[in-house]
């Protein structure tokens, strides 16, 4: 019974968004405060039963409803609790469920938090919204419906992929989607400012916090998906360059250009049509990325569905959104023109350098990301493109990017660099290049050119970002909360830089075979197979070895590697022994029984990793505290872009 | 400068970017494209002998053998047509298994034999590389052994 609600609340929850979208554009267009009054009511209505929906499934899943198909699937009267409710997002369906309630759960929020905007624009914004809804809801309903009925229903479910039964893994999804439909809203705000032709730019002011939210909420899901894989793939790396991992960091890295070009159009009223563009890409390659994961193109690790039908629908909705977000740019985009100039120096053109940039390397990983798909489709040949091209074409745009934010974040609107604040910058670079050749010397015993390229860098990023507080906390100056985010977000970027330059430059990773009582040693780190014993879990039996490191005879740490072995059948399953450090990572997988006693184990060294997540939380951080800045929450009077604000600066 | 200039400055800075980021990728392109072949085309002689490429079939059944506790591994890809012996050395993935479908990355040798320096098995057990299920033969009698 309560499955066939939860069916019934999803086509009552399409029928509002419909009613959304048509009150909601119609009542703009027609100036009607009636209908858009009921375009803000249908939003309501329309989270209430995606909710409900939400609800009808989860409460499957905790009962062990394996009558229906999809829990049946996901499911297993052994999973604990907290996984049968994580299990909801585990597989396709649920995670459009997922998807469709985070973006009515947007659409609310924006409806209750617009109240300041003109009419008819929140009533447009609320309108494109509802097409969005409507396209997702209609997905979902007419190729995956997550209530299907298993007649007759299973005795026991399939059980939720194990590698998915992972706290980090339960809330990736959440807050990744978050992110990706977060950017819907800055698309709304751009398509309405199109149709509307608006000329002005004070948009970019109400687009700004719910970009910056968006991002936040994104930068946290790529970064736990990064630590899971580290931990629980048992091949100890941080990043792949996988496909699907590519596929949350382009809008990733269109939402990074996009929330900079935002500063430069609410600011100085320039790049008007560029940010706009930005702000559909960004939305388009969250659209893009939910394709490429979920109608199983992709030769993927993660590429859990595969059915054509949802592909040549999402591929359908794919190019009516973007194309049509396209033909309205093309339609409208050339109306908008900025007047003002800047000096080459001046802040604007650090931003325009650092989105030429962030859009070079995106427009590369794409390349690579979608080529193997053309090829393919062109049965030109199987390819695929290794992650060495995604380094090179990464890190090369990177470089340059890192050396100018630096710059960039002290340089002025308009004028340029103030001739006290170049001095500090210089010492700030000498100091940075110094420590750099002294870290790599006295620490990891090497100097190497693109090591201490990139310890340079990450210690100029941050000391520019520690400069900035400085000043201002010197000089008595506010320290508002879109600045301070920035210095925190800066300064988490140096940090990352750090953890990466550090791992990529100095990782040991050794698979080697060992008896009990053997040892091998790597770093300097002595890593003892000491001891292998059986243990026994919720829904798992599996063995556990006792890993012991010593260092100069000094015990450091006892490493705990697991195979697990689950109930539900399957293959057995890597739980890796980590010793977190300040300084280092210590990690040892066990692989497999080679016979004679001995097992397979994969050792590894890796310093300065954990700075990689440290800093892109720390990014996050700055990305909400930016968001929540009481500037953008204050009734914007002005209908130009409040240029003297900053002009203090 | 004259707005005229300013544009004409614009866009030779744009083609001067792309320019720049297409060079770029085909440097970056040119040595880590990776082609796929099934066992039949690299007994067909297909596939290249002088740089890395991958190849992916089923384990077939039996095959895997291990020289006793050490890392090395020995295993035959098939098609269900013709097979290629593979050669490696580390940790085989969890999902590794005989009758499953699996992709090599490496180089043939002379003798032969491929060399692979990564061996990949999918995560969803259920889940064939597209590849692979693309490139099979149809199966002569039985089904393989899941």
């Amino acid at each position: 019974m309560i499955p066939e609600l939860g069916h019934f609340a999803l086509i009552l929850a399409l029928l509002l968004a419909i009613a959304q979208s048509a009150f909601g554009l119609g009542g703009a267009a027609r100036r009607h405060a009636g209908w858009m009054a009921a375009g803000r009511s249908a939003v309501v209505g329309q989270f209430v039963f995606t909710a409900l929906a939400f609800a009808a499934l989860t409460y499957a899943f905790v009962q062990k409803d394996f009558s229906v198909l999809y829990v049946a699937t996901n499911s297993n009267s052994e999973l604990p609790t907290f996984y049968r409710v994580a299990a909801v997002w585990g597989g396709h369906e649920g995670s459009l469920l997922l998807w469709a309630l985070s973006l009515s759960g947007w659409s609310i929020a924006v409806t209750a938090l617009s109240g300041s905007l003109d009419a008819p624009f929140r009533s447009r914004v609320v309108g494109i919204l509802g097409l969005i809804s409507i396209g997702f809801l209609l997905f979902m309903i007419s190729t995956s419906n997550p209530f299907e009925r298993l007649v007759p229903a299973a005795v026991d479910g399939n059980d939720l992929n194990p590698l998915l039964q992972d706290f980090a893994l339960a809330v990736h999804p959440p807050l990744l989607y978050l992110g990706y439909v977060g950017f819907a809203v800055a698309f709304a705000f751009a398509c309405a400012t199109l149709i509307e032709g608006r000329l002005d730019a004070t948009w970019a002011r109400w687009t700004r916090p719910w970009t910056l939210a968006a991002w936040m909420f994104l930068t946290v899901g790529i970064a736990l998906g990064s630590w899971w894989a580290y931990y629980e793939l048992g091949w100890g790396g941080w990043w792949f360059w996988d496909p699907v991992e590519n596929a949350s960091f382009m809008p990733w890295l269109a939402g990074t250009a996009l929330i900079h070009s935002l500063a430069v159009t609410e600011k100085r009223g320039l790049f008007k049509s560029w940010t706009l563009l930005l702000a559909v890409s960004a939305f388009s390659l969250s659209l893009l990325g939910t394709f490429l994961v979920r109608s199983g193109v992709l030769i993927s690790v993660h590429a859990f569905a595969t059915d054509p039908a949802r592909g040549i629908f999402i591929l359908g909705f794919l190019s009516a959104v973007i194309g049509g977000a396209l033909l309205l740019y093309a339609w409208r985009a050339p109306a908008l023109k900025s007047a003002a100039g800047f000096e080459i120096t001046s802040r604007e053109s650090f931003l325009l350098f650092n989105n030429a940039l962030l859009v070079a390397a995106l427009g590369l990983i794409l390349l690579g990301t979608l080529y193997p798909l053309f090829m393919d489709a062109l049965e030109l040949g199987k390819i695929s493109v290794g992650p060495p091209y995604f380094e090179v074409v990464f890190i090369v745009p990177m470089l340059p990017l890192l050396a100018l934010l630096g710059v960039g974040m002290h340089a002025a609107w308009k004028r340029g660099l103030l001739k006290s604040k170049q001095r500090r910058l210089t010492a700030i670079a000498a100091a940075s290049v110094a420590s750099a050749i002294i870290v790599g010397a006295a620490v990891y015993g090497e100097v190497r050119p693109l090591t201490t390229i990139g310890f340079a860098l990450a210690l100029w990023v941050m000391g520019c970002s520690l400069l900035e507080v400085f000043q201002r906390l010197r000089g008595r100056q506010a320290l508002p909360g879109a600045v301070l985010g920035m210095v925190i977000a800066h300064f988490g970027i140096g940090l990352a830089t750090l953890g990466i330059t550090g791992v990529q430059s100095f990782k040991i990773e050794k698979d080697v075979a060992l008896g009990i009582g053997d040892a091998t040693t790597i770093a300097g780190y002595d890593f003892r197979f000491a001891a292998m014993r059986d243990v026994r879990g919720p829904n798992y039996v599996g063995v556990e070895a006792d890993v012991l490191v010593s260092r100069d005879g000094r015990a450091v740490a006892t490493l705990k590697p697991q195979k697990r072995l689950y109930n539900s059948g399957g293959n057995p399953m890597t739980e890796a022994g980590i010793e977190v450090g300040a300084a280092r990572d210590l990690f040892a997988a066990l692989g497999e029984d080679l016979g004679q006693g001995r097992w397979s184990l994969r050792i590894q060294y890796k310093p300065l990793i954990r700075y990689i997540w440290l800093g892109a939380l720390l990014i996050a951080l700055g990305g909400g505290i930016a968001a929540l800045d009481r500037r953008y929450r204050l009734r914007s009077e002005a209908r130009e872009p409040a240029a003297a604000a900053d002009a203090a600066r | 400068m004259t707005p005229r200039r300013k544009r004409l400055f614009g866009v030779l800075a744009i083609i001067a970017g792309v320019s720049a980021a297409t060079a770029l990728a085909i440097l970056a392109f040119e040595d880590n494209l990776l082609y796929f072949y099934n066992p039949t085309q690299v007994m067909a002689g297909q596939a290249p002998v002088d740089r890395k490429f991958r190849v992916g079939g089923l384990v077939t059944a039996g095959s895997v053998q291990r020289s006793e506790g050490s890392l090395e591994v020995r295993f035959i890809v098939t098609d269900n047509q013709q097979s290629i012996p593979v050669r490696y050395s580390g940790l085989l993935p969890d999902l590794f298994r005989e009758g499953q479908g699996v992709i090599a990355h490496g180089r043939l040798t002379e003798s032969g034999d491929f060399v692979a320096d990564e061996v990949l098995a999918k995560h969803d057990e259920n889940y064939m590389p597209p590849e692979v299920a693309g490139s099979l033969h149809p199966m002569p009698a039985t089904e393989p052994a899941g």
